[in-house]
């Protein structure tokens, strides 16, 4: 009797916790939809903001964190699919390669203020990008690549090493062996990796601060070399700010930018079930 | 591959088809071969000489080294940690362990079929096609479609799904599984295949269909086959080594070990007294 009731009693506190994480969170998601909805229309999607941000739309943000992930892909994707590919083929355990999984996770702990700062220090002052959507597609591409390493290391090493045995006794070499076996098979773990670090890397402020982010630009970018609007820091500006800024438009952008990382989300989810469900392995 | 091919490919040897004692159908010459994992000595001092055009086949209880020696001859030990030889293998006249071996090309010559039959998970031209595309031996789409005819010909699975060839080779039955990869091999030119207990996952039909397909094969490659089946090694094999405890104890003519073995141990070992 006593065992019974101590286990209810556990079984008590664990669910009490797990429902202490989840209704705040629901609570969140469900004021900035529910507040969000209210300033929302097709128009504020697409309009340029006028009257000091004040009225219109948020078009050039939405279109600079599109721009902005976008070129995160294009900086994170080669480098840590290089990466893991040599971690999880090439590498044999050593010194080096320890210093190699050290450095990764000591990238995934940094401030991304630090990150901001070292983009604006390396890319926009000592290589002249300049605040560019270029300066900061580098500065959130090197802050996703530890994510996206570690993630694009465990789906290649949970290809099945029969594949690469029957491919050498082939007569293929050991990069024909990844290049045309291993990869493949590894493709969509990696997306998942890939849109997880995306999602991450649209929703934050402080890495495109010094490097990317305009406060304000009657126009939009004309080419990568252009500083941009941002769905987070144009956020940051209509919350903090602008004087006399009514609500509802900021919530909107709150609700736009929430919807953008949840697609990206639910896409990886996507990804890797039907990854799954079609694996014959 | 034309047989004028096949000879340029061993040197220049004058060619000897059929008769018993000519050097020129030595493909692979062992001599003193030795091989260790870690301290464990597998396989110790071999001498043999495999034949062009034959089927050798590989006798012996299990942990007797038959695979190991298999595995010696395309260096697929490689891919093991840990493993050191002594003495040499040579084949088609070259020595395969070499510091300047291309053990690529090694094995794109020295094909290999495994004991389970082991697809891609892709579809069946994608399979047959994966070493004319991949180790660049196709000119253009057409050769690659032509060279995978031509494979899947050879192992009789033409016919049988010519017309599908996009299903996934995962959904054939083991048999036709087993076979796709004996095209995949072939389709990588080799001069010899080695099997690895090729039939043992599959059913009496599939298995003589095999049979069979060595049998042909065995007219225009060198085929060394390891098995557990003494049956089977008399049924499709011109040799047959006899391996106990990493030595080699006998080998000789088929018909030889199985009515006329000179060793107590092979005619044992045949009869079923021990193993």
């Amino acid at each position: 009797m006593r065992r019974q009731q101590r286990q209810r009693l556990a079984f008590l506190l664990v669910s009490g916790v797990a429902w202490a994480v989840t209704i705040p969170i629901m609570l969140v998601i469900g004021l900035i939809a529910t507040r969000g909805l209210e300033g929302m229309s097709w128009a504020f999607l697409t309009e340029m903001p006028r009257e000091g941000m004040v009225e219109g739309g948020i078009l050039p943000a939405l279109v600079g964190t599109v721009w902005l992930t976008i070129g995160t892909a294009i900086v994170a994707m080669p480098l840590a699919i290089g990466a893991a590919v040599y971690l999880a083929e090439y590498a044999r355990p050593g010194p080096l390669t320890s210093a190699i999984r050290l450095a990764i996770v000591n990238l995934a702990g940094i401030p991304s203020i630090v990150y901001g700062l070292f983009g604006l220090g390396l890319f926009v002052l000592y290589l002249q990008l300049g605040t560019s959507i270029v300066a900061g597609a580098l500065t959130l591409g090197l802050m996703t690549l530890p994510v996206v390493i570690s993630t694009a290391e465990e789906a290649i090493r949970a290809v099945p090493q029969e594949f690469r045995l029957t491919s050498l006794s082939l007569g293929a070499s050991r990069w024909q062996t990844i290049r045309h076996q291993v990869l493949p098979h590894a493709l969509p773990g990696i997306l998942t990796g890939v849109i997880l670090g995306l999602s991450r890397a649209a929703g934050e402020t402080a890495p495109i601060l010094f490097t990317a982010a305009a406060y304000y630009l009657p126009s939009l970018p004309s080419s990568p070399a252009d500083p941009t609007m941002a769905l987070p820091y144009h956020l940051y500006v209509i919350a903090t700010q602008v004087p006399n800024m009514p609500l509802a438009p900021q919530f909107a952008t709150a609700l736009t930018l929430m919807l953008i990382v949840l697609s990206l989300t639910v896409a990886a989810s996507v990804v890797r079930s039907s990854y799954r469900r079609r694996r014959e392995w | 591959m034309s047989a004028a091919e096949l000879v340029g490919m061993s040197g220049s040897m004058p060619e000897s088809v059929g008769s018993s004692d000519g050097a020129a159908d030595d493909l692979i010459l062992v001599q003193d071969f030795s091989f260790y994992y870690g301290a464990f000595r597998a396989l110790e001092n071999l001498n043999l000489t495999v034949r062009d055009r034959e089927v050798t086949a590989l006798i012996g209880p299990s942990g007797c080294g038959k695979s190991t020696f298999l595995r010696a001859i395309n260096r697929m030990n490689d891919t093991i940690r840990g493993v050191r030889y002594e003495g040499d293998i040579r084949v088609a006249g070259q020595s395969i362990y070499q510091a300047d071996t291309d053990v690529a090309d090694l094995r794109q010559r020295v094909g290999m079929v495994f004991q389970r039959p082991n697809p891609f998970p892709q579809s069946i031209f994608d399979n047959v096609a994966y070493g004319p595309r991949v180790l660049g031996l196709a000119g253009d789409k057409a050769d690659v479609s032509e060279r995978t005819r031509l494979a899947l010909s050879q192992v009789g699975l033409w016919e049988e799904l010519g017309d599908r060839l996009d299903r996934p080779a995962l959904a054939l039955s083991p048999g036709q599984q087993q076979r796709l990869c004996i095209a995949r091999t072939l389709a990588t030119e080799p001069r010899i295949i080695l099997m690895d207990e090729p039939c043992s996952a599959l059913d009496p039909v599939a298995t003589l269909a095999i049979e069979g397909l060595m049998r042909r094969l065995a007219e225009r490659y060198c085929i060394v086959v390891v098995t557990h089946n003494m049956q089977q090694a008399a049924r499709v094999s011109d040799r047959t080594g006899f391996f106990w405890l990493g030595r080699l104890v006998e080998f000789g003519p088929t018909n030889d070990i199985f009515t006329l073995p000179q060793e107590k141990l092979t005619e044992d070992y045949i009869t079923g007294r021990r193993g």
